[in-house]
């Protein structure tokens, strides 16, 4: 039987990974989405399996508003991306620093 | 048995196929191992009896955020090798960080708060039990609040996404529909003396 | 005090200050909308309405009527209740009347004398909120209700002063009084808070009950190695107030100055309402200085210094309103002498009589001024009788009245408070202020008819441009100061024909609403002296021979010798300077007090405040720190999104640790 703490390893293991991909590609902004979304996926999974053991739906439930988001925040990240490419003609993280102190 | 075949052949396809995200030269590539990740992902959301969310992930996820991402990528001119400069430079501090952060996370997973008694261990449930139906009582009465509020933000990142991306371009010829039925007689004609 | 069957009608009392109040609100907020007038029709009558209500209760109050109660409770703190309330007895009523009818006079005169000035509706709105102060001040039942009145009176005496303000002597001038009253009501505040500290109340009645078994306590407190009685301590403490006030000095130095603002506030304000409060807080509050011979002596000897000073430096004076400002100012000690030596009654007669004809003489110098175009210096007049005709009997009657001549106001009332000084007995203090007050008399009727023979009589000193326009003045002057002059004839006649100027009359007047004790009372002395014929010709009839001399020698120098006067000023240089300079009073606060003020003030800006606060603790302290801690703190933001992410990326790391290592 596949027991709880097997779905959490897995999910940890997806999680870092998408945290070693924010660091490793650190001027690729579609990447960085992507990581992103890697990351939300482990979130994701955790949600999931902990609402099968508990036998409770509202892990579930949370799951398809942390998707709605993401979806959201991929939609809004992407025009942002389309936009600033437009001025910049460059998706370059480190291009991307006008906030800056 | 079988339950832990399917279990170990779906997480350690996710797993690669992540790494393939972080790791593949090019971001198209990136875009198919993550597919790929979401369709493992969504087999092991299916062995957890949440049907409803393992189509879900396919469908919206593959279906179409990471098609919008392709199209995001293929519609921008990127130089692929340019973006990965200095890959390696920031693996050692980003290995040694997502490490611990591993141990940790491995480390509390079995500990055993989350592997007590029954918790460990639960039965598949039965053939009569509807996931969507079960999800959809749940969602339409309880969490009705969350859900309205769930459709506005996905209509305000969609009036967002259109606000950002849409640009009214100088050279092209526009009709302006109010101008053209205001006109009146003498702004268009002259009288010329001969 | 004593329980009497009438009663007024409390609506009706209410009424004489609302009345007031309501037209000053109307004027000042909606002056704009109502313009000039509307304006002073609303105040006049407001103010009119007023009189005329006093009038009725003061008949009422002569039947033998009086009234005590609250209306409301202003604070509530604990013990601590202040109700507003009025009190109304004799000495109430002819308070009331005095003011209500000189403000209703100045304020017709007012509708003349301000014409055309840009501040009109603001004027008038002032004018009759001061009369709103006044009327609480003299009708309250508790110290609080005086407070209120006295320092709102304070306050539009600043306004009024201020009137003009683009002139920059009136705001000095305005700034001086409000500084030099806020010296006296320093003392005041003090003085009602050791009331309410050793009687638990600030009600009148509760307060004049509780003090002569307080006084058999024989409280007493320490300051720097003296022992004070705690009555005397409350007294004196009151008394600054009243100098402050009432020009006292060394706290007269405002009024004279206090003559920059236009001349109906010189009449109403300072001379016949708001500086008689002083004298009407003592005799209010007799059922406490009684008890306190150190107090009645202090009030005695201030009053006497002044009532002489100020008579000297009114010999000289060349300004016709500063002229009569110091008369205020003496005629104010006569006053104070009166109350110093128990003879309430007397001081407070005089103080209505005071009222009618000073208010006179500052309309009808007014009236003067407003036909010699502003002009105020008396050296520059003469002569003016055969222009001004109304003006001149009219400032006749004021300056015999002021001069002390029967059968005019003043005669009757400053008899009685001489007379009173000299038999009250109590060493000293009463002494000097006898021999004060005498002297006084002829100084009052010399300076008086100086400033009147100068300005109506002598030579003609006009210069032509002015003379070309020198003019009687309009109706709505002129019928005031008729008004005024009835008034200054009538109040000694009322007096004589209720008998004020009989001592034991007078006494018994006032009986219910002044307290005297019997081995004090001047006035039943004075009776019985006068029953006796042990009173002494010089006594009885000195005043009156002094006034004639004071008056005499006014008309040798001033009508028949003109060149006398250049003469003795040339003769005796240091004694002309020494009287026109003020007895160099304003020298002396200037270097007393003005100077190392500001020297301080002067030293705490460049020092403390630009040395040590904006160089050193805001430059060197906190804006310095701040501007670098955000320069560094600005460092962090790098803009870098992969940077922020790290942050974030760290922050679960560590509150993962957190959570493994708390389980």
């Amino acid at each position: 039987m596949v027991a709880l703490s097997d779905y959490l390893i897995i999910s940890a293991a997806l999680f870092s990974l998408g945290v070693i991909g924010l660091f490793l590609n650190r001027k690729n902004v579609i990447t960085i989405l992507m990581c992103i979304e890697l990351m939300l996926l482990a979130v994701n999974l955790n949600l999931v399996a902990f609402s099968h053991f508990l036998n409770d739906l509202a892990g579930q439930i949370f799951v398809f508003f942390v998707l709605t988001v993401a979806a959201s925040e991929v939609a809004v990240g992407l025009a942002i991306l389309v936009a600033f490419y437009r001025t910049r003609r460059s998706i370059e993280v480190e291009d991307i620093n006008t906030l800056q102190g | 048995m079988l339950e832990s075949l399917f279990f170990y052949m779906f997480g350690g396809l996710a797993i690669v196929s992540a790494m393939g995200v972080v790791l593949a030269r090019n971001t198209m590539h990136s875009v198919m191992f993550l597919i790929f990740c979401f369709f493992n992902a969504a087999g092991l959301f299916l062995m957890l009896d949440a049907e409803f969310l393992g189509i879900i992930l396919i469908l919206i996820y593959v279906g179409a955020v990471m098609v919008l991402f392709m199209f995001v990528i293929m519609m921008l001119e990127i130089n692929t090798a340019k973006l990965r400069e200095g890959f390696l430079q920031y693996l050692p501090t980003g290995a040694v960080i997502a490490l611990a952060l591993l141990i940790e996370f491995v480390g509390a997973s079995r500990a055993g708060v989350f592997s007590q008694g029954a918790k460990a261990t639960a039965e598949h449930f039965g053939r009569e039990v509807n996931n969507t139906m079960e999800i959809g009582k749940v969602l339409y009465t309880k969490y009705l609040l969350g859900f309205e509020i769930a459709a506005i933000i996905l209509l305000v990142a969609l009036v967002g996404a259109i606000v950002l991306t849409l640009r009214t371009r100088k050279d092209a010829k526009y009709q302006n529909i109010s101008a053209q039925v205001n006109v009146r007689k003498e702004d268009r004609l002259r009288k010329v003396r001969m | 005090m004593h329980e009497t069957a009438l009663t007024l009608n409390t609506t009706e009392l209410l009424a004489i200050p609302a009345l007031p109040l309501l037209a000053a609100l109307l004027a000042g907020l909606f002056g704009w909308a109502l313009k000039e007038k509307l304006t002073h029709w609303i105040c006049c009558l407001g103010v009119i309405g007023s009189a005329i209500l006093s009038i009725d209760v003061f008949m009422q109050v002569q039947a033998g009527a009086s009234f005590y109660g609250n209306y409301w409770t202003w604070m509530l703190s604990d013990q601590f209740v202040v109700p507003v309330g009025m009190m109304i007895d004799r000495l109430t009523a002819i308070m009331m009347v005095t003011v209500t009818i000189v403000s209703a006079c100045v304020h017709v005169y007012t509708i003349g004398y301000m014409h055309g000035d840009p501040g009109y509706t603001r004027f008038f709105s002032y004018i009759s909120a001061f009369t709103f102060s006044m009327l609480v001040l003299v009708m309250g039942n508790n110290f609080f209700t005086l407070f209120f009145g006295w320092e709102a009176v304070g306050l539009f005496s600043y306004l009024l002063i201020g009137f003009w303000f683009k002139r920059e002597s009136a705001n000095f001038a305005a700034l001086k009084a409000f500084i030099v009253n806020r010296v006296g009501d320093f003392g005041f505040a003090i003085g009602i808070l050791a009331v309410w500290y050793y009687f638990g109340t600030v009600d009148y009645h509760e307060v004049f009950r509780m003090v002569p078994d307080f006084v058999t306590q024989h409280v007493s407190l320490h300051f720097m190695g003296w022992e004070v009685t705690a009555i005397t301590f409350m007294c004196l403490a009151l008394f600054i107030g009243a100098m402050g006030k009432s020009a006292q000095v060394p706290l007269h130095v405002w009024l004279p100055d206090s003559m920059e603002g236009p001349t109906p506030i010189s009449a109403l304000i300072h001379a016949a309402t708001m500086v008689t409060a002083g004298v009407f807080m003592v005799a209010r509050l007799s059922p406490m200085f009684e008890f306190s011979e150190t107090a009645l002596a202090t009030v005695t000897v201030v009053g006497a210094i002044t009532a002489w000073m100020c008579a000297t430096i009114g010999l000289v004076q060349n300004d016709i309103k500063r002229v009569i400002a110091y008369s205020t100012c003496s005629q104010l000690g006569y006053m104070f002498v009166a109350c110093g030596v128990s003879a309430y009654s007397a001081g407070i007669f005089h103080l209505m009589t005071h009222a009618y004809f000073k208010a006179l003489l500052f309309l009808a110098a007014g009236s003067v001024i407003h036909g010699m175009m502003a002009k105020q210096d008396i050296r520059i007049m003469g002569q003016l009788r055969r222009f001004m005709p109304v003006t001149y009997i009219t400032m006749l009657i004021g300056a015999l009245a002021l001069a002390g001549l029967p059968p005019f106001a003043g005669y009757w009332s400053k008899d009685l408070i001489i007379e009173a000084a000299a038999v009250r007995g109590m060493g000293w203090s009463s002494e000097l202020a006898y021999w004060c007050v005498l002297t006084g008399v002829f100084m009052t009727a010399f300076y008086t008819f100086r400033m009147f023979f100068l300005t109506f009589h002598n030579s003609d000193r006009v210069p032509a441009k002015i003379k070309a326009h020198v003019h009687e003045s309009p109706k709505v002057i002129t019928v005031p100061l008729l008004i005024l002059s009835v008034g200054a004839i009538g109040a000694g006649f009322w007096g004589v024909s209720v008998g004020l100027t009989e001592a034991e009359v007078i006494h018994g007047y006032f009986a219910n609403s002044i307290f005297v004790l019997e081995a004090h009372n001047p006035l039943l002395t004075l009776e019985a002296a006068e029953t006796n014929h042990t009173l002494g010709f010089f006594t009885h009839y000195g005043p009156l021979l002094l006034a004639l001399g004071g008056i005499g020698l006014a008309w040798f120098m001033y009508f028949r010798e003109t060149a006398m006067p250049a003469k003795l000023a040339a003769s005796f240089p240091r004694v002309h300077d020494f009287l026109l300079n003020k007895w160099y009073w304003d020298e002396l606060f200037d270097k007393l007090f003005v100077r190392p003020a500001r020297c301080l003030g002067t030293m705490l800006w460049q020092k403390g405040d630009l040395d040590m606060i904006d160089k050193g603790m805001i430059h060197g302290g906190i804006v310095d720190s701040i501007k670098s801690g955000a320069a560094r703190m600005r460092a962090m933001q790098t803009g870098m999104v992969y940077h922020y992410a790290f942050a974030m990326v760290i922050g679960v790391f560590g509150f993962l640790t957190y959570l493994l290592l708390k389980a």
